[in-house]
């Protein structure tokens, strides 16, 4: 029968269960023989690189949830992928429970990449289309040999009722569901490898509002009974607010303030922070004007010198033109990544 | 263990039946008419050939039943024999309907077989150029382009010219002639589904990568191949005939249509139409049905084009 390793609701708040260190991911465009001819032409072109992430650290602890906060575009989603283990990262180390991924192997390794599963935003892309629902949450059971194929309808049918489906409905195909019940077989595909940490992106952001609701109950069920850990990547604060223990928001490849829920919510510290919780909606600022902040996010193919927020920054001094602030701990222990913060500037 | 209950609304509004991919596909395929009439046209001639040795009142490739005394009569002519030659005879004396049933047995197993093997050549270049990726991508996709820029009729020529006469040669000629066009297909199909979300779900859940691409993606670019594959086949099945009207194709021992179109060709201002013109029709509606087919197959499986 479905069990976890760690007994349900049991948290523990203290050892970290995932941490990366100095996490970096760029994406470079490389120039084909037409282009390196038209280079040396004289054209204007050149290789590109995207710093779609940039020397991040972030620690999850066994059992909480992680909000990740960002505009799109901010690189959150590569983020995700990275923990993931679906993109190398172009440097920095990750560790699980303790031990550098990157130095597993065999057994150890492959235990690694199964406890870390990933819930997609795409409810449609995310399944194949070409297989039966039996075969998309049975496949990586059988096939890592966690279950014996004897065994294997049984435990399809037991997975698809943990997470909410009928399984007599596990010889359809992924077509003949609702973008809820996709995102379910989702859950229940990642579920099937027995996984401790789930990595959300945007995991409910394609589904209509009274879906959204099922989906983070049956996220926040599956939490207590299965005693996961959770990094929920969304730009949805008012979600990030509900479910999560603590919360990294990130600008433009990095993270610029990590706090607790409480702390983020009721006192934010870096501008950006200030910025988007002042222009989230909520029921008892209806009549205020909005004022979108100034500016555009910047290409991060050329991002700006020192902090890149100061483009947009209201409070931005000289030094956060020339100075790219680190995240550490500034005023009372908060941790942003912000001159102002530091008290760094004159 | 507690269960989450099963939300009864979720699942109330589902059709009752399962339906794979592969029954969609077939509804959709039928509510065309003229695709459903060229379906059963093709598959008409298909049985025509298949049946030829038990159907036909002559066998052509056994000169002992051909006779000179029968050349060139008109349709509906008695032969030497006494059976009924209903579409006329050739200069040698061969019965054109048997000839045209024996003659479609070769150009549709050339036709079939240069497409399938070119095919399975074509697909798993193009699947290691996609999965590959980088300089083995980059010489792959060169040697491609450059086979696709000279025309599939001139690659078939320089090999017959070279390898000789035989239906194994030109097989073997088409299939070198027409295995870019697959490649470049299901390279394209495959980097498209690459990037989607259930490989990198199947990456997460540590599934093997030669899995992946055979189980996982292969699958997923079969739509666009079939169709590819269908309209290839009836080229090939032209491009045989070329080849065997040229004189290059094969022997006039194992008339193929081309041969047969060529042998009356030079009876044709003579009036002795018969000899170019039926073979030529069999050809037209062999290759225009696989082609109406194809066309319609693409409208099908091309998710862009759907209602």
């Amino acid at each position: 029968m479905f069990q976890s390793a760690a007994s349900g609701g049991e948290r523990d708040l203290t050892e970290p269960l995932v941490e990366i260190r100095g996490v970096s991911k760029r994406f470079t465009k490389r120039l084909d023989v037409a282009g390196k001819i038209a280079q040396r032409l004289g054209a204007n072109i050149r290789e590109e690189t995207v710093h779609a992430v940039d020397n991040v650290n972030l620690s999850i602890l066994k059992g909480e949830v992680l909000g990740l906060v960002g505009e799109s575009g901010c690189g959150k989603s590569t983020l995700g992928r990275v923990v993931a283990g679906i993109h190398a990262a172009s440097d920095g180390q990750m560790f699980y429970e303790g031990k550098d991924v990157a130095t597993l192997t065999g057994a150890d390794k492959r235990a690694a990449t199964l406890a870390i599963q990933m819930i997609f935003q795409d409810p449609f892309a995310s399944l194949n289309p070409r297989m039966r629902v039996e075969d998309i949450i049975g496949e990586a059971p059988r096939m890592q040999g966690i279950v014996s194929k004897a065994e294997i309808p049984q435990y399809v049918d037991d997975v698809m009722r943990k997470v909410g489906l009928d399984p007599s409905l596990k010889k359809r195909y992924a077509h003949q569901f609702s973008g809820g019940q996709r995102q379910r077989i989702g859950i229940a595909r990642a579920l099937a490898v027995k996984p401790k940490f789930l990595v959300c992106d945007e995991a409910i952001a394609a589904l209509d509002v009274s879906i959204q609701a099922q989906v983070i109950n049956l996220f926040m069920d599956l939490r207590e009974e299965l005693g996961l850990t959770y990094l929920f990547i969304s730009h949805d604060l008012s979600v990030v607010e509900h479910i999560a223990d603590r919360v990294a928001i990130m600008y433009l490849g990095r993270i610029v303030e990590s706090a607790t829920t409480e702390e983020i919510f009721s006192d934010p510290r870096h501008p950006y922070t200030k910025a988007l919780l002042a222009e989230a909606p909520r029921l008892d600022q209806r009549r205020r004007a909005f004022e979108p902040i100034t500016g555009e996010i910047p290409s991060p193919l050329d991002p700006p010198p020192g902090c890149t927020f100061h483009p947009r920054c209201p409070v931005a001094t000289a030094q956060c033109r020339s100075t790219v602030p680190d995240l550490k701990p500034g005023r009372g222990g908060r941790e942003t990544a912000c001159l102002l913060e530091h008290g760094e500037t004159v | 263990m507690t269960d989450t209950a099963t939300d009864p609304a979720l699942s109330s509004s589902l059709p009752a039946k399962v339906e794979t991919p592969f029954q969609r596909f077939r509804a959709e395929f039928f509510e065309s008419r003229i695709a459903t009439g060229a379906l059963a046209v093709f598959l008409i001639i298909v049985l025509l050939a298949v049946l030829a040795p038990w159907i036909t009142p002559q066998n052509p490739y056994d000169l002992a039943q051909v006779s000179v005394m029968d050349g060139r009569l008109p349709p509906g002519s008695e032969s030497f024999d006494g059976y009924t030659m209903w579409l006329g005879s050739d200069g040698s004396g061969r019965d054109l309907y048997s000839a045209i049933l024996y003659g479609l047995r070769i150009s549709l197993t050339v036709g079939l077989a240069s497409g399938v093997i070119a095919l399975l050549i074509g697909m798993a270049i193009g699947l290691i150029a996609a999965y590959a990726g980088g300089r083995i991508e980059a010489i792959i996709m060169r040697i491609v382009d450059l086979q696709l820029s000279f025309p599939a009729s001139l690659v078939a020529l320089m090999m017959v010219a070279a390898l000789g006469k035989g239906v194994d040669k030109i097989i073997f000629a088409l299939v070198i002639a027409q295995w870019a066009y697959y490649a470049r297909t299901v390279r394209a199909t495959a980097m498209v589904e690459r990037g989607k979300e259930y490989v990198e779900a199947a990456q997460c859940l540590g599934i093997s990568r030669f899995r992946i691409v055979f189980r996982h993606i292969l699958p997923n670019c079969m739509a666009p191949l079939i169709v590819v594959g269908t309209v290839q086949t009836a080229s090939a099945i032209s491009l045989e005939a070329t080849l065997s009207f040229l004189g290059v194709g094969l022997p006039q021992t194992e008339p193929s249509i081309g041969v047969l179109i060529a042998n009356g060709f030079e009876y044709m201002l003579s009036g002795r139409y018969w000899i170019s013109v039926f073979p030529g029709l069999a050809l037209l509606l062999t290759v225009v049905s696989i082609n109406l087919v194809g066309d319609h197959l693409r409208d099908v499986l091309n998710p862009r084009l759907k209602k």
